[in-house]
């Protein structure tokens, strides 16, 4: 027997670094590296001789600095004396509320489109592709400004409901009114309001009404204990069906639940519908909705729709035609097999492309000072760089706020997405 | 072993770290063509005219600064800029000299780090309202909305008035003159408000002008002027003797049609000859040839006759010189000496 030996290792070339497969790989990866780190370096050392060239310096201490401008639409209370600070939160506010907006809509109509892009119905399903092809291909800000022009010109504006013989008029019983500044809806006020700072009466020998959030939160509140109770009533009913086999009718118990309580309060703080009306320059009182915001609203929808249209489209072809053939010999009809068993199989594939829709969305909503709808980008991105010259500044916290939307969103529809997505043993 | 040559090959992009730099006089006469920021279109200010020809006001002011360092009118690149826009564009290097009805505020000269070289237009913030509305005067615009143009000074004029009045309003945010006037005229907005400079030269453009009036408050100082970075002083007197020369050669009596007679010799007036670079050294005090002046004066004539051509009273626009008249007529315009 011969003792085993090692083979001579060989002693470690430089060469090998470039020319040995197990080196080569590393190499590469720490060159990168380099190189990314180089470029970053660049970047902003760059950045900052240009800043001291031009004497300026890194700051975000204007974010305390009085504002001076007005917004339009203010979700939280904002004055032009208040900060620079106050002034992005404001603009924060309306890009949610138009991002939220947006996308409820969008996927409603891009469900809707996807499923009727699929219909036997030839008329529908061809119309269905000329949206969906007519918004995917022309570009976002075009149907913005064109949504926007066709609403501010083709309605009548609040001048034009004026004098003996008005050439518009408020629709529903003089209750709506569609003007090209934005819509006008009857509001509900109480005349018993919890915070009735800002009780005014609608109109001359009216009962002055306010609309405070401490009302809306006793009405949800209470409206949340109801749906709760029905939850209970429901679960009684299922366990009583397990036992004896016969469930208890309980309709009338849980219809009396949802609204005897929430109705009770509202007659407590004397909950009336404030209509608007013209006064002055424009129509006052009631809920307004700018035209800014509709149109920017109308054309995100419609303008995503049609992507999730076809991100529904391809799920729901997804699914091999022997579901529904299944479906069919079981006796469904069209309507259920669809919604029990074609969606939630497609759904596994719509979600994580909708997750990009969802972002997308939110992000193109950047566009809304074209329409002079103020979000984010255009107090704080806009304005307030404009007012105080911090460009370098603004556009970070920008983008930082951006990031960090998008990063909840996906993250929100990530853990959606594992809940429905399937489970394999 | 089978040796195999490594041929991958790494193209690295250079970071060209291109730092803005302090000598624009240099880069311009390097170039050869003058960057000048303007607004984004707004009549008898600065607009392209049918044949795509930048004309206006403002124009002409970028136009005597490239014929003062280049000798020719012709060679500058206009920039558009918004309201919103400007100020990047200039802090950035994109354009050296922003000449776009821009007020001369404190903060815009210190905090934003830029030079405003004079004033080229004394002006005040207006309302434009349609006469059918019966308005009056400003203080009755309770309620009103109002298309105001964002980034601006009169935006935030626009705030204090009403605060201090103690009245209310809806502003309509829009980005350009264009826009606003789009919107004012399809009724998005009752009012509109800018200069009055703005709002003249506006309504001017407008098919039946006489239908909209402008309010008889002006609630602001607006001295208008053009501007450069701060820090380059040799490129910032250029600019802000150039427009001294234009309102000087008023003063002087020097026109576009006797600038050529009066360079060829020396006058009678000492100044007249400093000048137009016949006598003294005043050309080469700031970095030009010594018909620096001439070429100015040369390009669109001098201040009188570019304010006459472009939004005086017989233009559309009809302009009265007002405080914009010389100084001998019960103006604010007052260039220092050229000695």
């Amino acid at each position: 027997m011969s003792a085993m030996t090692d083979p001579p290792k060989p002693a470690f070339r430089l060469s090998q670094l470039i020319y040995d497969t197990r080196y080569r790989s590393i190499t590469i990866q720490v060159v990168a590296f380099a190189l990314i780190a180089y470029g970053i370096w660049a970047l902003v050392s760059n950045t900052i001789g240009n800043l001291a060239d031009l004497g300026k310096d890194f700051d975000f201490g204007f974010l305390g600095q009085s504002a001076g401008y007005d917004i339009n639409q203010m979700l939280i209370p904002y004055d032009n004396q208040d900060t620079h600070g106050r002034a992005a939160l404001v603009g924060i506010a309306n890009t949610l509320l138009v991002a939220v907006m947006g996308c409820v809509t969008a996927l409603v109509i891009g469900v809707l489109a996807g499923v009727a892009r699929l219909s036997k119905n030839w008329v529908v399903a061809k119309l269905m592709a000329v949206y969906v092809e007519g918004f995917r291909n022309i570009p976002l800000l075009l149907w913005i400004l064109l949504i926007h022009a066709v609403v501010s010109e083709a309605l009548p504006q609040p001048n034009a409901f004026r004098g003996a013989d008005p050439s518009a008029s408020m629709l529903l019983g003089d209750s709506v009114a569609l003007t090209g500044r934005g819509f006008y809806f009857p509001r509900i006020g109480f005349t018993n309001s919890l915070s009735g700072t800002e009780a005014v009466a609608p109109r001359e020998g009216y009962t002055a009404v306010a609309s405070g959030g401490m009302d809306w939160l006793v009405i949800l509140g209470v409206l949340a204990v109801s749906l709760v109770g029905i939850k209970l009533i429901r679960n009684r009913a299922s366990r009583i069906q397990e036992s004896t086999g016969v469930r208890p009718t309980t309709w009338y118990t849980q219809l009396g639940l949802l609204i005897i309580p929430t109705g009770i309060v509202l007659t407590v703080l004397g909950a009336t519908i404030v209509t608007p009306y013209l006064k002055g320059f424009n129509f006052t009182e009631g809920m307004f909705l700018r035209s800014a915001l509709v149109s920017l609203w109308v054309a995100l929808s419609l303008y995503t729709g049609a992507f999730i249209a076809e991100t529904v489209r391809a799920g729901i072809l997804s699914v091999s035609k022997g579901q529904s053939e299944a479906a069919a010999a079981l006796g469904m009809q069209p309507g259920r097999t669809m919604s029990l068993v074609i969606l939630p199989q497609a759904m596994r594939v719509i979600i994580p492309p909708l997750i990009s829709q969802f972002l997308n969305l939110t992000k193109n909503s950047s566009l809304a000072l074209a329409v002079g709808y103020m979000d984010v980008r255009a107090t704080l991105g806009g304005i307030t760089i404009a007012q105080t010259g911090r460009e370098l500044e603004g556009m970070l916290l920008l983008g930082a706020f951006y990031l960090t939307l998008s990063l909840v969103i996906s993250g929100a529809m990530n853990i959606y997405n594992n809940s429905t997505k399937l489970m394999e043993r | 072993m089978n040796k195999t040559v490594f041929l991958g090959a790494l193209t690295v992009a250079g970071l060209v770290a291109a730092s803005a730099s302090a000598a624009t006089l240099d880069d311009v006469k390097e170039r050869g063509t003058l960057n000048c920021g303007v607004v984004t279109g707004l009549a008898g200010f600065g607009a392209p005219d049918a044949n795509g020809v930048w004309t206006g006001f403002d124009v002409a002011m970028c136009r005597a600064v490239a014929a003062a360092v280049l000798g020719d009118k012709d060679a500058v690149e206009f920039v558009p800029t918004t309201g919103q826009t400007r100020f990047t564009a200039l802090a950035s290097g994109e354009i050296d000299l922003l000449a776009r009805n821009t007020t001369w505020t404190f903060s815009r000269d210190t905090d934003l780090k830029f030079d405003f070289i004079g004033v080229n237009y004394y002006d005040g913030q207006g309302f434009l309202i349609p006469k059918e509305l019966g308005v009056a005067s400003a203080k009755d615009l309770d309620g009103a909305t109002v298309c105001i143009q964002t980034g601006t000074t009169t935006e935030l004029n626009l705030a204090d008035f009403f605060r201090i009045n103690n009245i209310s309003y809806e502003p309509v945010p829009i980005e350009t003159n264009a826009e606003g006037q789009q919107q004012y005229l399809a009724g998005a907005c009752d009012v509109y408000t800018t200069d009055a400079s703005g709002l003249a030269a506006t309504r001017a453009t407008f098919e039946a002008p006489g239908d909209h009036v402008l309010l008889p408050e002006i609630i602001s100082k607006e001295p208008l002027g053009p501007l450069v970075r701060h820090g380059d002083s040799e490129w910032a007197d250029i600019a802000r003797w150039t427009l001294n020369a234009l309102i000087s050669a008023e003063e002087l009596g020097i026109s576009s049609s006797n600038v050529a007679e009066l360079s060829a010799a020396p006058t009678d007036n000492p100044e007249v000859n400093r000048l137009l670079g016949t006598e003294g050294e005043l050309g080469a005090m700031i970095g030009l040839d010594a018909g620096w002046a001439v070429a100015a004066i040369s390009a669109g004539g001098n201040y009188g006759e570019i304010f006459e051509k472009n939004i005086g009273e017989n233009t559309p626009i009809g302009l009265a010189r007002g405080l914009n008249a010389q100084w001998t007529d019960g103006g604010l315009l007052y260039s220092p000496p050229f000695r």
